[in-house]
Formats: C-alpha cells, structure tokens, sequence
C-alpha cells in the first residue's frame, strides 16, 4: 500500500467562503424578504405621496377642497353625488379630508419622533455614560415621569394649553407635538441608557478610552453607531403611538380643531351620524387603523433585520 | 454471561432544514451489553447526542430517524407507539444531560422534580417516591438530603446538580443510562468527584451505560468497550485498551494525542487536529475525515472505506491503518503544528454555530 | 464577615434582630413591600405636582385670579374659601394636598354645588364592572391564544391567532369601538329588520355590556396573547423540557407542570399595563358607547375646562395604577423562587 507523506499544509477545499457583507445591505436584503415589512412600507409611501399630492389634486380639480360645504349633499353615501367616498354632515368630501387628514397623521407622527430624539438620546447618553449617582436620580426621574398614564397626561397638557392657540393650526400641531413627546421619551432614553452601559463594558472601549480619546469622540465613533439598530427602530415603533394619540385627542374633540380636518375628528363626527351613514365613519376608522398596522409591521420588519442575533 | 441490551442497527437520522438535508446519523451500529460502560468519542457535531437523541426518540424539530432499527431486549424502539416509547423511557433507559442548570426545572423544587419520574411509571406510589427521593440522593452523595429535597435547583451547586440528576435518571433503575457529556459542565475537581461516584454506582448497581463524551481520559477510567464516531459514521470500536494501546484510525489517534499525560502539562484539547468539522449537508468526498487527515492518499480522497477488523474485537474504517504508517510520518505529523489558514479559518467561524450538536 | 474583611459592611450599626429579620425570605419580603410602597409616595406626588402646576398654567382657571371664566357666585366662594385664592401659590399648593389626602378633590364646575368625589362616587360602578368584567375576558382567553399558538406553532392556527392578534393591537380602541358599532348596532339592524342588534350606548347589565366589554379588552387580549406565545415559545427551547420527555412524564404533566408554569410567569408583568390599558381605554371607550362612568367624565371635564375634575380623576387614575403595579411586583416576587430580594 502507498504511504503518503504526511501532508500539512493541504488547502481546505471544503469551506465555503462567506462572503462580506456589510450590516446595512445584510439588513435591507432581510428587510425585503419580509413581505409584511414590505406591504407596511408600500402603505406608508403611498400615504406620503397621498397627502403631499392632495392640495395639487384640489388645484387640479380632481378632488373637492376639504373645507367646501354643500348643503344640499350632506351625508352622501358611497359615490353618491360624485363624491367617491362619500360627505360628511356638512357636505364635504370624504375622500379630499381623508387626503388632508393624511397630512396631520403622517406630520404628528414622524415629526414627534424629532423632537422626542435628542431628549431621549441626551438623557440616555448621560445617564449610561456617566452612571453612578447621576445615572441613579435620572432613572428615578424616568421612572416618576413613566408612573404617568400616557393618555391622561396628553390630554391634561392639552386640555390647559388648548385655550392658547386659539384655532391656529400651526399652534395646535406644535402643542400636540411637545404634549406626545413629552410622554413618549422615556422609551427611548432608557434603550439609549441601555445600550451604553452594554457598550461600556466590552473592552474596545476601555482601550479607546485609556489612550485618551475624549469622551465626545467615544460617543460619536463606537457608542452611536453600535447603538443605532433598536434607536431607529423605537423611533419607527413610536411613530404609530403618536399618531395614536393624535387621533384620540381629535377624536375627544381636542387638539386639533376644525376646520382642517383630521381623521380622528372624522371618526367622530362620523360616529354621530353612524345611523345614517356609516361610511363616514369607516372610512376614516380603516385608514387610521391601517397606517397604525403598517407602521407596526415596518417596525416589526426593522427589527427582525437590524437584529444581529437573527442572522441566518 | 453478557446478554445484548440495546442492538442499534443502520441508524440513519436526518435533519430537514432550510438549507438542505444533514445527515446527523449516516449508518450507526453498535450495541450494548447489560452491566457493561460503552464510550462514545468524537468531536461536537459528530452525531453522538443524536445517536443518543435517537434510541429515546427525542430528536428535535427538524430531524427524524429516517431508517435503522433500534432493539432494546428485542423490540423495535422505532416502532413502539406513543404509550409503549413513554413507558420506554425515563424507565427501561434514561439519560442525563449536558447542563444540569439548565436541564431541571428552574421552578420546581428538586423532590417533585425526582419524584414525578418515579411516579410517573407506577412503580412506586407517591408516598414511597417521598421516602426513596431521599435515598437516592444519599446514595448520590447529596449532603443534608432530607433538607435539600425542597430545595430549587438554583440553590444547588454545580456539582450538586449533577448528581441530582443522575439520582433522576437512576430513580427507576433503567437496565440502560445514556450520559451526555456529564461532567463537562462542570469544574476540574468536581468532575472527578463524578466520575468516581459514576464507577461506583456502576459497581453496585450493575446498570450498564452509554457515556457520550470528547474527553478520552474519561473513557479511560469509565468504559470497558468505545466507539468513535466521525461526521455521522463509527470510524473506530474496539476494546478500551486495545484502542488506546493502537488506535487504527488516525482520527482515533489524534485524540488520544491529547489525553493528558501525568509526565506533561498539556491542556486537554484537540488542538493538534487541524481543520474544523465538515459540513453534514455537504460532505467531503471519499472518506469523510481526508482533508484533515495527515496520512491521507489519493484513495482516501475517491472512495469511502468501511469498517474492517484490525483486531480482535476491534474495527476501523480507514484505507490507510495506523499500523501501516512509517515511523518517519509519524514523527512529522506529530511535529507538525497547525496550519495558518486553518488557524485564520477557525478564527473567521468561531462566532458561528451552525453545525448540529 | 466584616472582621475578616477587615472593615466595616453595610448596616454594621442596625441591631441583630434587625439583620436576622431580614436574613429570612420573609424578612425580606416584608422590607420589599415596604420599601415600594414608600417608593410610591414621590411618584403620586410628583403626578399632583406636575397636574397642579399645569392648572396654574390654565388661561381663566380660579387659581388665575385676574383672569377668570364666568363663574357663579356661589362656586367663586366656594373656591375662595377652599383654596385661599388670595394667599400665595406655596400655601394654595399645600392647601391643596391637604385636601388630597383627605380625598377632597373640590367643586367641580361643570355642576354646580357637587364636589368632585362625589362625581367620582357617581362614575366609578360602571367603570369598574366594565373593567372587571374585561379584566375577565382578557386573562383567560389571552393566556390561551398565546399558549395554543405556541404550541402549534407555524401552522395555521398559529399565524391566525397572531394574525388577528396583530390587528387587534394596533387598531384603537375608539376605531374598533365604532366599527363594532357600525357592524352590529347599525347593519345588524339593517339586515335583521329590526329584530337584533347590539345596543351601542347607555349602560345596563345586560347585552349593553357586550360591544364595550369587548372593545375594552381587545388590545390587552392581544398584547396578553403576543406576550403569552413568545413566552411560551422561550421555555418550550428549554432543555429541562427535553429532561421532563425522557423521564417518560405523561404529556399533559409536561404543558402543566412544566411548560406552562415557566411560561405564565413572565404573563404575570403584564398584569400591570394591562390595568392601566383598562384605565386609559375605559377613558375612549365609556366616551363611545357613552356609558356614565369615571373615564367619561373625564374627557367632558376636559371639554369643558372642569379644572378641579380634571385634576382629581388624574390623580386618582395615577394613584390607581401605581398601587396595580405594586400588586403586581409583589406578586411576581411569590411566584417565581428565583428571584432575589437583597
């Protein structure tokens, strides 16, 4: 029998070689192949394109303007009169509220999560960078701010600063947005708290820190990034919640008033004449519903793929 | 006179998944004697749980036995219905674990935890499963046993815990204990307190045993008879100091190139086998062991060999046989240190669990 | 231990009783309990703080003394003498508290002459049947959808229970609400002729329960029932689980004593947002089938500026869920042995 040399250096023929890819397309790959995360995105892109297009589509003439009142169509049902969804109590387009509606939902929603980013980001950062005392009476602080019903202190901020603005449109969307942010931080400034101090232990850091680096650059070049997977996807969990929230305050008959249009608002309005005509009620209770279901499956989608754990 | 227990034939236990077909168990034979301690050597991933997993008809979701019989005292385990497998197990063969932490009931005191394999198979009423929890936790060498039995196993130490679960899978006096790894989970001295309470046990309760282990120096103390298994097949059985005197299978032989040595400091593992374990859903060609094998030839890499006797008793399944390698080979494969690209490989996927335990 | 150590430990000056007290599971419990009730005393006061000062900020609010709404005679007295409007703000607030904790909230303006805790006393019966009554809905069937669906998981059964779970939860309550409505008050009505539909407003122990009862508890049944699966779904990965098949137990032993009693725990921290889920939700819910209760009075106390009803049905809401979650810590730390108390 041939004996071989023995053979130490032989190729490995039989492992496969992985390719390198980086977290961002590994992420969106897994992102597209999650069609519920992809039927979310298609909802919400269309409801962006929905409410900037609705003033053009008034201008074009294709719809009504939200606010035209016709007396003599009031409560139209479903394509009666030319209105494609129908009227309301006062005559107005269904359709061309819900389009303006849109705008409200989708601004309240995404521009909140701006506002409620550096407050939960700072005080996240703060907390978890510098620990100890300072860490302590800031989670306490959390906590006492977490122990308030979220609802009932939206309402209660409204409530007082309702009498301030006074029908300005501008004014309300700006209170509304500082009452929900005021409520809805505390998420984020605890995962950001938790993500540093897990950060802070891995050794990486210690290195970086012992060879002098400033704290400021340690946050910029290890913490954020690292940090950024479940930041961006609370921010995308809290995008619902607020429009959530708007959308019961204009139900109840605060936050935003009249004449411009919420869905919220429609609902109610809607449910008064639910006898009459229930669409004017469906209508704006589906889209509300819907647009919360796709925020909720984009988030859900965001965290499957930015999970490093779920890699397959 | 030696009468055959468990007679596993042709085994064959695949898992489903996703990515393709892995053949855990790729034609497993072997058999157990009562009274006797068989050794199971191999790497993780070889197929020695599933093997185990198997005879109870406990293999997980994806996997199935997809051909093979297993005889215990002559009926067929794979064909026992739902009722006869319950009775079967925990009862007629049990086994023990890896990870006693994570393998008892967190919630549950340790006594009911005992106490439910008894009474589950009617052979002691719950009053006399009450009394005989507290002897067989003495008889495992639990301190305190009469306190400790209302104890939750997060207050038992290690070691403890381990016993408690030997006390668990003896409780019905199986003719057969299928042990998993037993002591790797657990400290240096502690292990030897196990394995000397193990050969004791063994000793007095005639209870033969299946132990599943990597660590040869177990199988030294322990087992009478070892098998060693490779990518889902049996490379090497025999009698344990007919295998330790002259493994046939250079696989066989690299392990037993880390048993530590009382004349050595030398750590206990399988540093000096380069390259990782092959993917069972794609497997090399020819014999299965050949890109890391340091006496491979051509043949090897063409042809799977099966197993023939190189001795009394004791089988390999090699194209080559140690006893056929020259004296100079051997001195160079045992200078040779492992490979760069091996070395960076194993660094690149040691982060990666993919292959079945 | 501190002489081995060789410096003082902690509580070296607390008497031996003391410390052997706590040494014990009950001792220990006992300082637990203790020290969250404590605990709870900053929260509940931060909340009348925080409603307080809000009040203050209020246009035309009493506690504006130059402002002021159109307010009878009568109530302005009231309010004078109540909260001694001309003293300064530290002494208001301190008047205030004092009032609290007596569980006097005030008058409130929207009806004349009733103090606030006497509307509260009015409200909460049908706000706690409804809550209860959902509270009942809720554990039972959403412990069991989470189970079944674990169970069977990625069958049919599974994606249907998660699917609709899914849905449930992130609907609002006023849109489930007024669908539920349209469907079986309204259409129900239409293709019946009349002959059987669901009530839509009003209270009565009868089937003007059902529509808000489950409006009420359809999110937390879904939340429940998400939580419920995905726990079950960790412990059923557990290797003790593979330990409780090869001791040959029987399979119902395996799901009671095993799979579910390490599942169900976690479902207990629920327990906590689940109640205040039903405190916020009976807010919309009693608005839409107009039901008489606490959380309706609420929203028309907002709509119509009632300050001092504003103020104590938050307050009471706060404190109602605070001592909720402290029921629910202190179950938690029964339930499971493993937890540490100090």
């Amino acid at each position: 029998m041939a004996l071989a040399q023995p053979v130490i250096d032989q190729p490995m023929e039989w492992e496969v070689a992985e390719k390198q890819v980086g977290l961002w397309s590994d992420a969106w790959q897994r992102f597209r192949r999650n069609r519920l995360a992809l039927v979310g995105a298609v909802i919400v892109v269309f409801l962006v394109v929905v409410a900037l297009a609705a003033p053009l589509l008034v201008q074009l003439g294709i719809i009504q303007p939200p606010n035209k009142q016709h007396v003599e169509f009031i409560e139209s049902g479903i394509g009666q009169n030319g209105y494609l969804f129908g009227s309301d109590e006062l005559g107005r387009d269904t359709l061309s509220r819900l389009m303006f509606g849109a705008q409200v939902s989708l601004s309240v929603g995404i521009l909140v999560q701006l506002i409620i980013l550096p407050i939960g980001l700072a005080i996240g950062l703060i907390a978890g960078y510098f620990g100890g005392r300072v860490d302590n009476m800031l989670m306490r602080f959390t906590d006492i701010w977490y122990a308030f019903p979220d609802l009932l202190f939206v309402l209660v901020v409204v409530s007082v600063f309702q009498q301030y603005t006074s029908g300005n449109v501008l004014f309300e969307l700006l209170m509304i947005f500082g009452a929900i942010a005021l409520v809805n931080w505390v998420n984020l400034a605890r995962l950001v708290r938790g993500q540093v101090l897990s950060i802070k232990e891995k050794e990486f850091i210690e290195a970086a820190r012992s060879s002098g680096t400033p704290p400021s650059k340690l946050i910029l070049k290890h913490l954020l990034p690292n940090s950024l997977g479940p930041i961006i996807v609370t921010l995308t969990f809290g995008i619902p919640q607020a429009i959530f929230l708007e959308a019961v305050l204009s139900f109840i008959g605060v936050g935003i008033q009249p004449p411009q249009s919420t869905w919220g608002q429609m609902v109610n309005s809607g449910y008064e004449n639910i006898n009459a005509n229930p669409s004017s009620v469906v209508f704006p209770a589906l889209a509300i519903g819907f647009t919360l279901l796709a925020f909720s499956f984009i988030g859900d989608g965001l965290r499957d793929a930015l999970d490093p754990r779920m890699r397959r | 006179m030696a009468q055959t227990l468990l007679q596993v034939e042709d085994l064959r236990t695949q898992f489903f998944t996703s990515r393709g077909v892995v053949k855990a168990v790729d034609g497993v034979t072997f058999h157990i004697d009562s009274g006797e301690t068989l050794g199971v050597v191999g790497e993780s991933g070889c197929g020695k749980t599933i093997s185990a997993l198997s005879i109870l008809r406990l293999v997980p979701d994806p996997g199935r036995i997809v051909s093979g019989r297993i005889l215990f005292r002559g009926n067929d385990v794979t064909k026992m219905d739902s009722e006869a497998i319950r009775e079967f197990r925990g009862n007629d063969v049990s086994m023990i674990f890896q990870d006693p932490m994570t393998s008892l009931n967190p919630v549950t005191k340790i006594g009911p935890q005992i106490e439910e394999a008894m009474t589950a198979h009617n052979r002691f009423t719950p009053e006399q499963a009450k009394v005989r929890v507290i002897e067989l936790l003495k008889r495992v060498r639990v301190p305190a046993a009469e306190s400790r039995v209302n104890d939750y196993p997060h207050q038992f130490s290690g070691g403890m815990r381990q016993r408690a679960m030997i006390a668990m899978g003896l409780a019905n006096e199986p003719a057969l204990l299928i042990a998993d790894e037993p002591t790797t989970a657990l400290d240096v001295t502690v292990q030897a307190q196990i394995i000397s309470l193990m050969k004791q046990l063994n000793r007095e309760l005639g209870t033969a045993m299946m132990l599943i282990t990597h660590n040869m120096a177990l199988v030294a103390s322990l087992c009478q008879r070892v098998i060693v298994m490779y990518a889902g097949r049996i490379v090497e059985e025999g009698p344990v100091e007919q295998i330790f005197k002259s493994p046939q299978h250079p696989y066989t032989w690299s392990l037993l190139r880390s048993v530590p040595r009382v004349d050595e400091a030398r750590k206990d593992r399988l540093v000096s086998i380069r390259g990782l374990p092959p993917d069972l859903s794609n497997p090399p060609p020819g014999c299965k062991f050949h890109p890391r094998c340091p006496f491979v030839i051509d043949h090897c890499k063409t042809e799977e060999p099966s197993l023939s006797e190189v001795g009394p008793n004791q089988v390999a399944r090699c194209w080559v046989l140690m006893r056929n390698v020259t004296d100079e080979a051997l001195q160079v494969a045992r200078t040779a240190s492992i490979s760069q690209e091996a070395v960076r490989k194993l660094r690149a996927i040691s982060t990666d669990a993919s292959s079945p335990a | 231990m501190a002489v081995i150590a060789g410096r003082p430990t902690r509580g070296a000056l607390l008497p031996p009783w003391f410390t052997a007290f706590t040494g014990t599971r009950g001792g220990a419990l006992a300082i637990f309990v203790v020290r969250r009730i404590l605990w709870m005393i900053p929260v509940v006061f931060f909340v009348i703080v925080i409603t307080f000062a809000l009040m203050h900020l209020a246009p035309g609010s009493p506690w504006d003394k130059n402002g002021g709404r159109q307010l009878s005679q009568t109530v302005v007295n009231n309010l004078n003498v109540k909260y001694g409007l001309d003293k300064p703000i530290y002494y208001q607030f301190g008047l205030y508290l004092w009032n609290v904790v007596h569980f006097d909230f005030g008058f409130s303006y929207q009806y004349e002459g009733k103090t606030v805790t006497t509307l509260i006393g009015e409200g909460w019966p049908y706000t706690a049947t409804l809550g209860a009554l959902a509270f009942l809905l809720i554990v039972p069937i959403g412990v069991a959808l989470g189970v079944v669906a674990a169970l069977r998981q990625n069958t049919k059964v599974d994606y249907a229970t998660m699917g609709f779970a899914t849905v449930a939860a992130s609907f609002p309550n006023f849109v489930i609400g007024a669908m539920m409505v349209v469907v079986f008050s309204v259409l129900l009505y239409q293709w019946t002729g009349g002959q059987f539909y669901l009530p839509s407003s009003n209270f009565g122990l009868d089937d003007h329960l059902v529509l808000p009862v489950i409006t009420l508890a359809l999110l937390p049944i879904a939340y429940t029932a998400r939580l419920t699966r995905a726990s079950t779904l960790e412990t059923l990965r557990q290797d003790f689980i593979r330990t409780a098949w090869a001791k040959g137990l029987p399979e119902r032993l395996v799901v009671i004593k095993h799979i579910l009693k390490n599942s169900l725990i976690p479902v207990v921290t629920t327990l906590g947002p689940t109640f205040a889920f039903l405190v916020t939700g009976s807010v919309i819910v009693e608005t839409v089938f107009n039901i008489p209760g606490i959380g309706r009075a609420f929203v028309t106390s907002v709509e119509s500026y009632d300050y001092p009803m504003i103020l104590g049905t938050t307050v009471l809401f706060s404190v109602v869920i605070a001592i909720a979650n402290l029921i629910v810590d202190i179950a938690y730390v029964f339930i499971d042995p493993r937890v540490r108390l100090m």
